[in-house]
């Protein structure tokens, strides 16, 4: 057995003894609570309590969920529908019967039965193992003595009344302990299993969630095209349909007057020329906001590489990515517009002296991070760039995180599930 | 001189063949993909390849993939390479060798005759001929970096139009002084730069976008 595995077990013991007192204390108070909440409705005062009693037994369900995660790796989905928020009377009563509808509420109350017994008693036993053997030997040391006197006691099955059973109580003690050790991790896995089996929502609720993910994001990805082919049109209205309009118009006065006076058609020649190149350089900018055409050239490593040479501030980019492999171009434009946006944030806003790139691809998934030593203080509220890039890439199942506390630095990281081909 | 030409649209090879014609250049072949051209130039042994970065089959960076191979295969092949826009991280490849005879031009700038010749002559005869837009990313890079070892601004105009590839004596044209004068800038952005003086105008220029480029 090795340390951290000793660790984990001797953990066991506190983590154990902390999870029964919450489960007996919350679940049992919760649960009352709930009942009794909801058995005052027919008589009004329910309607008010039943969704703030309801609002704490997700809080209560939420925590377990959050330790399950932490101590046990156990992840148990949570599907609970959105909560409107309206005010007033009304708003009330529609949150009552909104939760009352939820099928996550039932799952909560009848995983709260469970908790307070069987989740009780699983997550007690951990440090039950741990502590027996500390009793057996106080019992050993010579506390066995009144104990006898007083007629003795049952340590388990061994009947203490001399100093022999005390002994053999502080073996069986021992025992014990040795087992805790190999099988308290596998209890509170098992408590957290429990609350999984209860808790986690039907195959149905999981698929209501994704859809409305998925229409959430759909919306998302049409609005942000649209816009951004409005976008495009504007600019090349503007840009470059107007420059070829006066270059044509120039040409047409040149031609009238290519033999009446040279000179002045000249002289139109020249701006018609600059006119063209101003033409091609507007082009060539809203381009390279559509799609990079390094992008498409050499893929997203080596994109990232030219965008980096390209900022006043010294980048690093490092990538790991198998060699030559490109993610599909949808993807590939998500993530270039996603790092040009975090990058061009670090750049105006973070008065950073050193930005970091990191591309990498593992368990299905491009991974980006953009780093800076700047100031921090970067946000994804609604507005913002980053926000922008969030619902971009959420188009993907792709995800974003940004840590930003004031005074930096900065990380941004993004994550999108793709394939490499 | 002898040229291999490679670019896809139709309009801007037949523009490109009319240009070079005129300027008495001998088209050995016009090609529009990226084999025809690997062939053209490992049969044809041309003076000096002009290239688009984009060719098809694969419509990606198949024409720089072609010349830094033939390059490869005969080092110092002069090779000027077009492109609707220009990156810092094409330019590095290109140099990449320390050979010289390489130019890496925007397309817009065959608008200018004259130049764009210019421009082909001096690749061939090993000179490098960089896009300014090229030049003005690695020095705005730079300058926002160091000083730029106390260069003055007449000095640091030198500089640009000489890691563009340009010769002293057309950098006197084109900023009307005489050649004497842009010598003494030259030595003195050398001895400013620390970077070893040298006669040949080719080795000078490829040591200033060395340098520029290492920030």
């Amino acid at each position: 057995m090795n340390a951290a595995k000793a660790r984990d077990a001797l953990l066991a013991g506190p983590r154990g003894l902390a999870l029964s007192v919450v489960s007996i204390t919350g679940s049992i108070v919760l649960f009352t609570l709930t009942v009794v909440s909801i058995g005052l409705i027919p008589i009004g005062v329910g309607v008010l309590a039943t969704p703030l009693v309801i609002e704490r037994v997700r809080a209560h369900a939420n925590f377990r969920r959050e330790l399950a995660a932490r101590w046990s790796g156990v992840r148990i989905p949570s599907a609970y529908r959105p909560v409107p928020h309206r005010p007033g009377l009304a708003g009330w009563v529609q949150r009552c019967t909104v939760m009352l509808r939820d099928p996550a509420t039932w799952h909560d109350l009848r995983w709260m039965l469970a908790d307070m017994t069987a989740g009780f008693a699983t997550a007690l036993l951990p440090p039950v193992l741990i502590l027996y053997m500390a009793y057996g030997w106080v019992l050993a040391l010579g506390v066995w003595r009144p104990i006898a006197d007083a007629g003795g006691d049952w340590f388990l099955f061994v009947h203490v009344v001399s100093q022999g059973t005390a002994y053999a109580a502080a073996a069986l003690g021992t025992a014990m302990f040795v087992l805790g050790m190999f099988v308290n991790p596998a209890l509170l896995r098992g408590h957290f299993q429990l609350a999984r089996a209860l808790l986690a929502p039907s195959r149905e609720a999981e698929l209501a969630q994704r859809v409305d993910r998925l229409t959430e994001t759909r919306h998302d990805a049409v609005d942000t095209s649209a816009a951004e082919l409005r976008r495009i049109e504007r600019d090349l209205h503007d840009g470059a349909q107007a420059r070829l309009v006066a270059m044509g118009m120039n040409l047409g006065t040149i031609e009238a007057l290519v033999e009446t006076d040279p000179a002045k058609a000249k002289q139109l020649l020249a701006m018609a020329r600059e006119s063209s190149a101003e033409a091609l350089t507007e082009l060539r900018d809203l381009v390279r906001g559509i799609h990079p055409p390094v992008l498409a050239e050499r893929g997203l490593a080596d994109a990232v590489r030219a965008l980096a040479l390209r900022l006043p501030v010294p980048t690093d980019v490092s990538v790991d990515l198998p060699e030559r492999a490109r993610a599909e171009a949808p993807v590939e434009s998500a993530a270039y517009f996603a790092v040009s946006e975090a990058l061009t944030n670090a750049v105006k806003h973070a008065d950073a002296d050193s930005i970091w790139v990191d591309l990498s691809y593992g368990a299905g998934a491009l991974r980006v991070s953009v780093g800076d030593n700047g100031k921090g203080g970067a946000r994804t509220g609604a507005g913002t760039g980053l926000s922008g890039v969030e619902r971009r890439l959420g188009t993907f199942d792709g995800v974003l995180a940004v840590s930003s506390p004031a005074g930096g630095p900065t990380l941004v990281t993004m994550e999108i599930p793709c394939e490499l081909s | 001189m002898r040229v291999v030409l490679a670019e896809d649209l139709f309009l801007l090879r037949d523009g490109l063949v009319r240009m070079l014609e005129a300027f008495d250049f001998e088209i050995l072949a016009a090609v529009e993909s990226g084999p025809e051209l690997t062939r053209a130039l490992t049969e044809l042994e041309p003076d000096v390849a002009i290239v688009d970065v984009r060719l098809p089959p694969s419509h990606t960076d198949e024409g720089l993939q072609c010349a830094l191979a033939a390059r490869r295969a005969r080092p110092g092949l002069p090779v000027l390479v077009l492109s609707q826009h220009v990156e810092q991280l094409y330019a590095r490849e290109l140099l990449a060798d320390g050979n010289g005879g390489v130019g890496y031009l925007l397309k817009d700038r065959v608008f200018d005759a004259a130049q764009f010749i210019d421009a082909v002559r001096r690749v061939a005869g090993g000179g490098t001929a960089m896009d300014p837009q090229v030049i003005q990313q690695l020095l705005s890079r730079r300058v926002r970096d160091e000083p730029m070892g106390g260069l003055t601004p007449r000095e640091l105009e030198v500089m640009e139009l000489m890691a563009q590839g340009r010769s002293n004596a057309a950098i006197a044209e084109r900023l009307v002084v005489t050649e004497r004068a842009i010598a003494k800038h030259t030595s003195n952005i050398f001895v400013k730069l620390g970077l070893p003086v040298s006669d040949d105008d080719n080795r000078r220029v490829l040591a200033v976008l060395a340098y520029l480029d290492r920030g």
